[in-house]
Order: structure tokens, then sequence, then C-alpha cells
């Protein structure tokens, strides 16, 4: 008994992902697909389930799906796919079944190249994408006597990714689906919206000790939806099997809900724990056909991804590493970045990075603001960086500029024209200057003609104070070692 | 007033010799004196009648419509009709309102056809009998105690009567084809996909066809001819462009080439194979040249069928759950209890049995075994019918290995099952098929069946017509149902 203790387990996790598609309308039918609308003001006769009623492929959702099979190197892209009914009883699905995929998917055998927790390459092997429905709303707590429904999510289109048991551990876990979430925004084909349920996994869960090849009973903990708590619900379950294993006892194949607020894990109650759903194909949809060219056509749609960038901005822009990194793996600043250094002449992409992660991303914070209001164009941001590039301005008027440029339409040119904060360089001017201040400090200039190095600052300091900042620091220094 | 056919009405019609309300009138006449002892309809449409007759009037006024404008119809209760209740024969439907029309209601409304009830059908198209409708059994015209057959037996009673000139109808295993027969009628079941199945609630979505019923073949192609449409809302239907039906019905029949099947002749009674067997002499003293051929896998037809169309409908039929519409039940405990009780309450005993029996063999375990195996029978039986179109245009069977059955006779639903052998294997092949009448067997008509090839109804419409063209079969009318 005593070695039971000091088994050493290791974790196998497998995620899969429900990723629900950014199409204005429904899988199959015309339906708004927005979220946040009143209650049951989205739902067609179809998601009604109305008699006499039959589903109507939507396209977009095919080429969505392709793109996420391209983007992850599907080894199979199906030429031929078929819709299957999944067979259950529950109010928010009123057919009392999803159309889902479930022999012939979309998109097999890709996969997604994460860290592992030494930081080395791990492939992570995406078993399949398919396409299905996603289910109405149940809604429990609202009135004591029934539970509402609320069918506008009804019928959205969805791909669920579904990985290989490969991941070992909650922290690879979340790796992985930061991943995939990175793949599906930058494709644009999920808005990535993890709180509004765009993006939320399932987790299969088990615990084996190390050296044994055969899988421990998994438990499948059900839509987690942030990242945050994909990590923690990983986390507690292993340590909840492992003490049940350790204690004698066996893991129960089952689902489980993960509770935020108790931090635990917990069956899900249902009577029908070994549910048979009756798959079978839809006899209300052809087999969706495509060819090569088909395939092909939406290669033009895969963006450039973060890993890619990353090579571009260190290796072609000379980025840091860190910065290459952070911009590159938000969509929207990489591709405000990328627009701006596409203007830039003289200024450097470095600076458009420090800027952008510094001034720029505080600028935003402050507005609460997003890149994407575009309340500073990235012309109107190149033409900035290219005032510093000349010595127009200095960086700290850079960010003066910058405020001053936030919400309108003018150049960098003309708020520097207009509010005379281009750097003094003139050499008269600020000789000018510098004597008076000599002048009417004549002690500090003798400390600082005695060798005292900290009056040099002391100098440097007013020149900058009389001319609210705009004197070259350069000429300034020049000068006074001069005098 | 005799009617001979909806060309002569509507020619009537365009020379104002009849107005559209007249007609109406007509036929509206026949359905007092007798719908309600036949117990074809389930509600009458008299408003949106009164409003079609006026439109259809109008178009005729102004010389706008077509051979079916003011031509008045009944729909089988599976179609959705708009704000009027669609039942399906079903208690569990009883008080259910479309908030829209079928594609096949929709054309015929364009066409200014006019609507004057909802027949009467087995519940939910599951049946051959009528027997199972929860608004009572229709009864046969040629003898009140006898069924009309089923599904569609409501439409295919209505128009044995006399009471409408055209019913719609719904064909899954039979339904068209089986109840025309046992009336004494034409019925037409075209390719699977030619009718939209947008808005006909579903039984078993990979077999459902609509079709028609009329007195004759030219009847039915006039109405199929406007029926039919490629529907985008229906992901199933045929991409074909629409087709007049009725462009070949004058040709010949010499040297077709009309397939029959000695293995399907050899099983049936002795009276029904003797009247079968002249009409298929009748063909070939006609001109056509008759031809052997073999069906080897459609014995296992029936069984395929029973597996796969249960399956189907075990799924369809989940949706009717007691929450949005449809029966339900009174004072639930809880979710479970809600459905339970509805169904139960709401469902009768057939479909139930149905809703069972596919529901086992989708079961884990049983898949492979049932439904994988039926689908590969399916299969080959398909393989079969592409065989025997290399060599023929049109095959000649038999419709039903009896002829119309009095009520309750039948107490084993396998038996019943049986009687479809014949009927089945094209539906499974999706073809279009047809029964004319061609006679009396016991005072009781007797059908012949046509079936085309894919997409081939002008064929099969051809044949029936060229054989109506030599034949009176399809104007016997039962005693007492006659126009006076």
């Amino acid at each position: 008994m005593s070695n039971q203790n000091t088994t050493q387990w290791e974790t196998v996790i497998g995620l899969e992902i429900h990723t629900q598609l950014k199409t204005k309308s429904k899988l199959f039918a015309g339906t708004n697909t927005a979220y946040g609308g009143e209650p049951n003001t989205q739902v067609s006769l179809l998601e009604a389930a109305m008699p006499g009623t039959l589903p109507v492929f939507n396209e977009k959702v095919l080429r969505y799906a392709i793109r996420f099979g391209l983007a992850v190197g599907a080894k199979v892209i199906a030429k031929e796919s078929t819709f299957d009914r999944k067979n259950y009883f529950y109010p928010d699905s009123p057919k009392a079944y999803q159309i889902t995929q479930l022999n012939h998917p979309i998109v097999e055998h890709g996969e997604l190249v994460i860290q592992d927790d030494k930081g080395n390459d791990k492939t992570i092997r995406i078993n399949r994408a398919h396409i299905e429905e996603d289910a109405g709303k149940s809604i429990h707590d609202k009135y004591t006597q029934y539970s509402a429904i609320d069918l506008n999510r009804c019928g959205t289109p969805l791909i669920e990714i579904v990985s290989e048991p490969d991941l070992s551990s909650a922290k690879e876990a979340v790796r992985y689906m930061r991943g995939i979430h990175t793949i599906v925004t930058h494709l644009g084909i999920c808005d990535g919206n993890l709180q509004e349920g765009s993006f939320r996994c399932d987790a299969n869960v088990s615990i084996r000790p190390v050296g044994q090849k055969e899988l421990g009973t998994r438990t499948e903990l059900k839509n987690i939806n942030s990242f945050r708590f994909v990590e923690k619900a990983i986390n507690i379950e292993i340590k909840r099997q492992i003490k049940l294993l350790e204690s004698g006892g066996t893991v129960t194949q089952e689902t489980r809900l993960y509770d935020a607020d108790k931090n635990e894990t917990r069956p899900m109650r249902s009577k029908e724990e070994a549910n048979d759903y009756r798959y079978f194909p839809d006899p209300d949809l052809l087999p969706v056909v495509i060819d090569q060219a088909y395939i092909d056509n939406e290669k033009q749609f895969i963006p450039e991804f973060p890993a890619q960038k990353i090579i571009r901005y260190t290796q072609d822009l000379k980025l840091k590493p860190d910065d290459a990194t952070t911009i590159a793996h938000d969509k929207e600043l990489s591709e405000y970045f990328d627009a701006a250094v596409k203007q830039l002449g003289k200024a450097k992409p470095k600076v458009a990075a420090n800027m952008i992660l510094g001034e720029f991303s505080a600028l935003l914070n402050a507005n609460d603001a997003k890149v994407e209001d575009n309340n500073i164009s990235p012309e109107q941001f190149a033409e900035l960086l290219e005032a510093l590039a000349a010595g127009t301005i200095s960086h700290k008027i850079a960010k003066v500029v910058m405020e001053k440029i936030w919400g309108t339409d003018s150049t960098a040119a003309q708020i520097i024209d207009k509010e005379g904060l281009a750097q003094v360089s003139d050499t008269g001017e600020l000789e000018t200057i510098v004597k008076e201040i000599i002048k009417n400090n004549p002690s500090q200039f003798e400390a600082y003609k005695g060798g005292d190095m900290k009056m040099f600052n002391y100098f440097v300091g007013q020149v900058m104070k009389q001319t609210r900042g705009r004197a070259n620091p350069a000429q300034v220094k020049t000068l006074l070692e001069e005098l | 007033m005799e009617f001979k056919g909806i060309k002569q009405i509507a020619e009537a019609l365009r020379a104002k010799d009849l107005s559209v309300q007249e007609l109406h009138d007509f036929y509206q006449a026949k359905i007092e004196k007798h719908a309600d002892n036949l117990n074809c309809l389930i509600n009458k449409t008299s408003e949106l009648a009164q409003k079609q007759i006026q439109q259809a009037q109008d178009l005729i006024d102004t010389g706008s419509g077509n051979p079916l404008t003011g031509i008045p119809l009944v729909h089988k209760d599976l179609f959705c009709t708009k704000d009027i209740k669609t039942t399906c024969g079903s208690r569990m439907l009883e008080n259910f309102v479309a908030p829209y029309d079928a594609t096949v209601v929709d054309n015929l409304n364009q066409a200014g056809m006019v609507t004057l009830a909802k027949a009467n059908m087995d519940e939910f198209a599951m049946g051959s009998s009528n027997e199972n409708s929860y608004f009572g059994a229709v009864k046969n015209p040629w003898d009140l105690t006898r069924v009309p057959g089923g599904s569609s037996g409501g439409s295919a009673t209505c128009v044995a009567a006399g009471l409408v000139p055209v019913a719609t109808g719904s064909d899954t295993g039979g339904s068209i084809r089986q109840p025309a027969a046992l009336c004494g009628i034409t019925g037409i079941k075209p390719t699977y996909g030619r009718n939209s199945r947008y808005g006909m609630v579903a039984f078993a979505s990979s077999l459902d066809q609509a079709g028609v019923f009329a007195k004759s073949a030219e009847d039915c192609a006039l109405v199929l001819s406007q029926m039919c449409s490629f529907d985008a809302k229906d992901s199933t239907s045929a991409q074909v462009d629409k087709e007049d039906f009725n462009q070949n019905l004058n040709q010949s029949i010499k040297g077709v080439k009309i397939g029959v099947i000695p293995e399907w002749m050899g099983t049936l009674p002795e009276n029904i194979r003797r009247q079968t067997q002249q009409s298929i002499d009748t063909l070939k003293n006609m001109g056509a040249q008759l031809v052997e051929i073999k069906l080897p896998t459609a014995h296992l037809a029936v069984s395929a069928y029973y597996v796969i169309a249960p399956a189907e409908c075990s799924s369809n039929l989940s949706r009717f759950d007691g929450i949005r519409y449809g029966r339900q039940c009174d004072n639930p405990k809880d979710l479970n209890d809600l459905y339970v009780r509805s169904r139960t309450e709401g469902f009768g005993e057939e479909v139930k049995r149905r809703i069972m029996v596919g529901t086992w063999a989708l079961s884990a375990g049983f898949y492979d075994a049932y439904y994988r195996k039926a689908q590969k029978i399916r299969r080959l039986i398909s393989e079969d019918f592409a065989s025997a179109f290399a060599q023929v245009d049109v095959i000649a069977a038999p419709v039903s290995p009896e002829v119309a059955f009095e009520f309750n006779a039948k107490k084993d639903p396998v038996s019943m099952y049986q009687a479809d052998i014949y009927t089945i294997p094209s539906s499974l092949a999706g073809l279009p098929c047809m029964s004319i009448p061609i006679g009396l067997v016991d005072k009781l008509p007797v059908g012949l069946q046509l079936i085309g090839n894919n997409l081939q109804e002008a064929k099969i419409l051809n044949v029936a017509h060229q054989f109506q063209q030599e034949t009176d079969f399809h104007h016997l009318v039962a005693e007492g149902f006659a126009h006076e």
C-alpha cells in the first residue's frame, strides 16, 4: 500500500473547442445571429421547429470551416462532407435533434504547435473540426416556477474543434486554447468573445501513472468560457482524480461542471447519463460536395499568423522579440502597426513599435478606446513618426502632438505648426536663451565651470523649461559645452 | 352538369358558360351531401375559398388565367396552409395553425385554384387504410364498409366520390398509389425532389413526396405541371426547369418498351392478376413492346422501408414535445412528465409503434444491423431499377395485392405493411410512379402501377393517358356518386 502514495501521475487532456462563426445569418436559415437581442426575437420558423420547415445550408460556414482547416494544415478537407442528426430531447433544442457532422466532418487531421511546460515546441494534433448548430439557452433562474427559453442562439453556426489527447497539463491546455483562439480571430471567422460564449471549451481530463500506456478513465468538464477557468478547472479536476485514485477509489466516466465560485467540479445533474443520441445522416440535407479549386480559392483568405509575423517583425523590421510578440498576437494592433509601417520613410519601425506599445497604448487606455476605433489613423501616426525622425519634434513633444491629433483629422504637421511645437534647433535663438539663463544664474554657472556636472543637467533643464521642451537637447548640450 | 375533365371545365369558365362561383357551388353541394358520411374531410376552408373564387374569376375575366384557374381542390391535411388548421390527422396537431403556406400549396394558389377543404388522412401519413386518423376512418365510396386505402385516403375518396376534381396527396411508400388504386382513380407521385417538401409535415424525409389525385392522367399532368418547382427552401429539391407534363400525352406508345415483372405478377391473387394482365395486354395491343425484367433485390424492400421510414419518423416527430405548439398535457409535474404525457396523449397507436421501431433501429448497437443494412438494400434496389431502365422505358406493375378491404380486417400491423410490397421499391428508388384504374374485381377497383425512370414523369403520363384514351375505367364512378 505504501507505494500507492508515491505514484507519479501524468495528466492527459483533450479539448473540444466550440467556436461560433461570425456569419450574419444562421447555419440553416437567414435569421440574424447578432448577440444580445431581446430573447426570442431572432428566431425563424426553422429554429422554432415549425412542422414542415427545412434546413438550407449557409455556404459561408463551409468557407469559414475550410479556412480553419487550411490554417491548421489539415490533411483532410473533405471533398464530400455530410450532416448527421444527434437526437435528444431538450427545450432549448426545439427540433429535438442537433444537426452536426459525425461521420464525414469537413476538416480532419490538423495540428497546432504550442510550447510545453519546459518551453519546447510541442505539436498538438487536431483530430477534426466539424460544423454544427448551437442550441438555444435555457434560463433557470429567472422565474421560480418555470424555466425560460431563449432561442436567439439556436442554429448559430459553430465549428467544434476536437484535439487529440495530446495535452499534458492545464497550462498546455490554455496555451493550445489561446493558439486556436488566435487562429480563429486572425482568420476573422470568430469574434473570439469568450464572455458572450463565442469561444468555449469542453475539457476531457484523465490521469494515469507515469509509464502506463493505456489512458485512465476520463471526465468531461463542460462549457468553460475563460482561459483562466480552463486552467483552474483542469487543475482542480486533476487534484480530485489523484485524491480519488490514491484513496483506492475509481474515476467515473461522466460529465462535470466547473463551478468558478466554489472552485470545484461536480457531476452535471442528468438522469440519462448514458445518452444514446441515435445519430443518423440528416435526410433533409444533401452531402456537401466541393472540388480542390473551391478549397484553393479559400487560401487567399488565410492571413499571416502571429508566428510568421514575429519572424518578419524581428528579422525584417528589427523589432525587439518581446515587442514583436506582443504586437503580432493582437490582430488589430498588428494590422495597425503594419499599416503605419507601410507609410514610413525615414522613421524606423522599431520606433513605431515603441510608440504603439508605449504612448499610443496608454492613450487608448486613458480614453477607454480600441485600436480599430481609428481615433488616430495609421497615416496620421506615420506622419507623426516622420516628424520625430526628421527632428522637427522631440519624443516628448511627439506625445503631446499625438494627444492633439486624437479624434481629429489634423496631420502632425498641422498641429506642430498651429501650436508652435517645432523643436528649436536654430543655434542663434538657442544661444540667446542659454546666455540669458547663464546671466540669471551666475552662481550655478560658476559651479558648472568649476566642474560640477550636476549643474550641466540643471542648465539643460532650464533651457527646456524656457522653450517648453522644444529645444533640441543635443544642441543645448553642444552650446553649454562651448560656453 | 357533367365534367369530363379539367380542360373542359377550364374551357367552360373561359367561355363564360360557367362562373367560378357556380363551379364551386356545384362541388360544395356534393361536399355537403357526402363529405360527413364519407368522413373524408377534416376542415373546410370556406373563407379562403370565397377569396380565391373572386381572385380566380378576376384572372379569368382579364384573360390571364391558366387551365387550373378556378378549379376546386382539397389538400391533404399535412400541407401547411397559412392561418388554417393543419392537423396531420393527429390529436397532437388538432388545433395547430401553420403561419405559412407549403410551397406546393403556394404554387397551386398562384395558379388560381380554389381550396375547399383539408382532407382526412392516416395520422402523420402512417398507414395503408386511413383507419389511423384521430378524426376517424375514411370510407371508400365503392363500399362504405371498406377502407379507401391510405395514407392519403381522404384525398382519394374526395376525388372518387366526385367532391372535387383534384386533390393533393403525399406518398412515402405508396400513400398516393394505393388509395388511388383502391378508389379507382388516377394518382401520381413524381420523382423525389420534383415537388418541394417545404411546408409538408415530414414523416420520412428521404421518401416523402407530394403528388396529385384526379380522375385522369391528363388532369394529373395539368396539376403536376403547376405544382412542381425547384425550391431553394428545400435542399433536396431537384434543380430542374419547370416542365409541361402535358406536352407528350398524345404521343403514340407504339414501340414503347414496357417492363413487366413476372415474379411480381406471380405473387398476385388470381383475380387481381387476371385484371392486371388484361391491362398489360391492352398496352401491348396498343403497340407497346413488353419486356420481362427482374428486380432481384425488390423482395427486401418492405423490410428495408420499415426500418428507414420509422427511423426518420422517430427523429422528425421528436419536435412534437408539447412545448411550442401542439397538444400539451394538463399540469405537467416536470419536463419529463410534460414530454411523456403530451406525446402519449397526442399520438395514436401506429405513430407510437413506428416511433418505437425507429428509435430502436437507430440505437447504439443496432444501427449497423438495421439502419445501415436497410440503406444498403435501398442502394441495391436503385441499382436494380437502373439496370431495368437500361432495357425499358416504363415499368408496369401491380399496385396492391388486394382490393379495398373491410374496416378492422387487419389487426396485425405486419400484414398491413406487407401489402405495400409493390409500391415501396419505387419509393425507395425515388422514382416517379402512378396508379391508373384498370377495372373492377368483385365490384371493387383495381389499379395498375406505372413506374418511370428518374424525372421521366412525362413518359408514364403518356402511357397512362394513351391507355385512358383506349379504355373507360377512369370514368367508372361508384354508385350514388355520379355527377347528375
